[in-house]
């Protein structure tokens, strides 16, 4: 009786020495494909402030910025996927004309995540709104309800994606205010690609922050704002 | 008998040729893409969703029938209760099927199930449409076996209950557009449900004016004359509430707009609204119900037909045209961009967009057909009528 007994530890012993071994490698290449990943921190607010006076009619460097970062391929037809596009507007009463630049405006209450059957659309607790591509099933119900109509659904195949964008035939995408450079410490395509400056990137929670100092000295607003939304990305000349 | 028998038969493989063509549609949109049809990034749901929701809202709506007989217990109506249940199972199996198969991920409905989000209109359909066919079956199951007769009453009170909050769940996807002028209107719940009366009456007329020619069999016309004027009362009730919620529109400033798109220069909309909704589908059907001395079958199956062409010229305007109408991001500006601000969308309907949708009516059309050949669902009139 004792006999059987040990000879089943013995297997027991084995077979968890063995998975163990199978495993570990496993775990460690997966530690050290992805580093030492912190969570997105609710501290941190990260938004923009656009200068629309210093957003320049014809010019489209952020656009190519974030097409070029994204692996988009740049069409404007009615089936391409744009994540940030210029507009022109013109004030209707006294005819003033402005360009600025119209992308996910990642509001504090998002439309698109409410409305979501499978919570594919979520924010992030540092407040970028993204789109899971394993989740989405491709309703486009957040495309029915955006206020800013930033959302492109992908209608066709893709092709030579970037990596580090992942992106699929079927489901939903927007500005993901390049989170994978945010994660890194850096800007965002566009804010970085823009001749004037005229994006300002930062932490609004920062009360140090240059956004921060900068949206208390001078008039922003955000587009909207009887919506009540609370975007992250704020407009000065508006 | 074996002409019937053929006849049958041959329906049901039309029906089934239908369904093919719709799963090809389905093939076509999978492997390219939503390139294929005539939606796009501006107008993101197209004629699937007429089709899908005119079927669920009718579903929804044939029901009344049955509810009149079971909670509020009119014989005549209570004979068609089996009938009016099994036509809801049907359009609301193919209406689900067409807006499941227009998903770009249709492969990926499971995550609808496993990745809940409370706070989604859609997500808390999905529990409402299959609770709908579970209370539906249990339903129909009272009803058939004598043995479950005494529970009757309350599945009849429970589908009622549930087919209101259905609809409303229906609506309020439209309603909770918080930012689209077409839509984010308290008044669309109601506007549904009143709706749903009419279509679903209209097209219980047609089954019903159908399985009574297959029988060989003449409807009372008491019944009929009854069932007529219901019809008649429907209809003014939905052109009712249209109208209000035009009107409310109308007084706002800020949606001025939009109305003056939809009811005068926007494209075809405004003739859609006009000539499809308004005439061919509520003043001609009125014509022909209220008209003194027509009171004929055919003309009260004329009347339901055109209520349904009313219903999908409403719906095109309202899904579509809604949409076409661009967002105001910036009021009192003018805007123009690559994305389409500021400009009217432009949607043109392809093919395989109408393979689905004629697909989800098939469904319906094969599970009605099966449905009466396999159980009995032929409506048993007392030949005294009490109520």
């Amino acid at each position: 009786m004792s006999d059987i007994d040990l000879r089943r530890r013995n297997f027991l012993k084995t077979s968890l020495g063995a998975a163990a071994v199978a495993i570990a490698p496993g775990m460690l290449l997966f530690d050290a494909a992805h580093g030492k990943s912190e969570a997105a921190s609710s501290k941190v607010r990260w938004g923009m402030l656009i200068d629309t006076n210093q957003c320049k009619s014809g010019c489209d460097d952020c656009v190519n910025a974030c097409n070029r970062e994204n692996g988009l391929s740049g069409g404007t037809g009615p089936t391409d996927s744009q994540w940030i596009r210029k507009i022109e507007i013109r004030d209707v009463g006294s005819g003033r004309e402005l360009s600025l630049p119209m992308m996910c405006q990642h509001c504090e209450h998002p439309p698109c995540v409410d409305v979501c059957p499978t919570k594919a659309s979520f924010r992030r607790a540092d407040g970028i709104v993204l789109v899971d591509r394993h989740l989405c099933i491709g309703c486009r119900y957040c495309m029915m309800a955006c206020p800013y109509k930033a959302r492109s659904f992908v209608h066709e195949p893709l092709h030579d994606q970037n990596p580090d964008v992942p992106r699929g035939k079927g489901t939903v995408e927007a500005c993901t205010l390049c989170v994978h450079r945010v994660d890194q410490g850096l800007q965002p395509a566009c804010a970085e690609a823009c001749p004037n400056k005229a994006i300002l990137f930062g932490d609004l929670n920062d009360t140090d922050s240059e956004i921060s100092i900068k949206i208390r000295s001078v008039a922003s607003v955000q587009v909207r704002a009887d919506l009540g939304l609370n975007t992250g990305i704020r407009y000065q000349g508006l | 008998m074996y002409f019937k028998n053929r006849l049958y038969w041959a329906l049901l493989a039309a029906g089934g040729l239908v369904v093919m063509a719709g799963l090809y549609a389905v093939y076509l949109m999978e492997h390219h893409g939503h390139i294929v049809t005539g939606m796009n990034n501006q107008i993101v749901w197209g004629i699937p969703h007429v089709f899908a929701i005119f079927l669920i809202v009718a579903a929804s709506g044939v029901l009344n029938i049955a509810s009149i007989g079971s909670v509020f217990g009119k014989p005549s109506y209570k004979a068609r209760a089996p009938l009016a249940g099994l036509l809801s199972i049907a359009m609301l199996a193919g209406g689900l099927t067409v807006l499941m198969l227009d998903l770009g991920r249709p492969d990926r409905i499971i995550i609808a199930a496993t990745h809940y989000n409370a706070t989604s209109m859609f997500a808390w359909n999905v529990l409402l449409y299959s609770g709908m066919f579970a209370l539906v079956i249990v339903y129909l199951w009272t009803m058939m076996e004598r043995r479950m007769n005494p529970w009757n009453k309350s599945a009849g009170l429970a589908v009622f209950g549930w087919r209101f909050i259905l609809t409303t769940g229906t609506g309020l996807i439209f309603a909770f557009l918080t930012a689209r002028q077409a839509y984010g209107s308290a008044l669309l719940p109601p506007l549904f449900i009143v709706l749903s009366f009419a279509w679903g009456l209209a097209v219980f007329h047609v089954a019903q004016t159908v399985i009574y020619a297959w029988n060989e069999k003449k409807l009372d016309p008491a019944i009929l004359q009854r069932k007529k004027n219901l019809l008649g009362i429907f209809v003014i009730s939905s052109l009712y509430m249209v109208a209000a919620y035009h009107l409310t529109n109308l007084y706002f400033a800020h949606l001025t707009g939009f109305e003056r798109f939809i009811l005068l220069d926007g494209d075809i909309y405004p003739g859609l609204f006009w000539w499809g909704y308004l005439v061919l589908g509520n003043l001609l059907p009125l014509a022909l119900i209220y008209w003194p001395g027509l009171c004929k079958t055919s003309c009260v199956l004329t009347a339901s037909l055109l209520v349904i062409s009313g219903a999908f010229a409403l719906l095109y305007v309202f899904i579509i045209g809604g949409q076409a109408y661009p967002l105001n991001i910036f009021p009192g500006h003018e805007v123009s961009s690559s994305f389409g601000d500021g400009q009217i969308a432009a949607y043109h309907p392809s093919l395989p967009e109408f393979l689905l949708g004629f697909g989800g009516l098939a469904i319906a059309f094969i599970i009605t057909m099966i449905g009466m050949h396999v159980f009995d669902f032929m409506p048993q009139d007392k030949s005294y009528i009490a109520d």
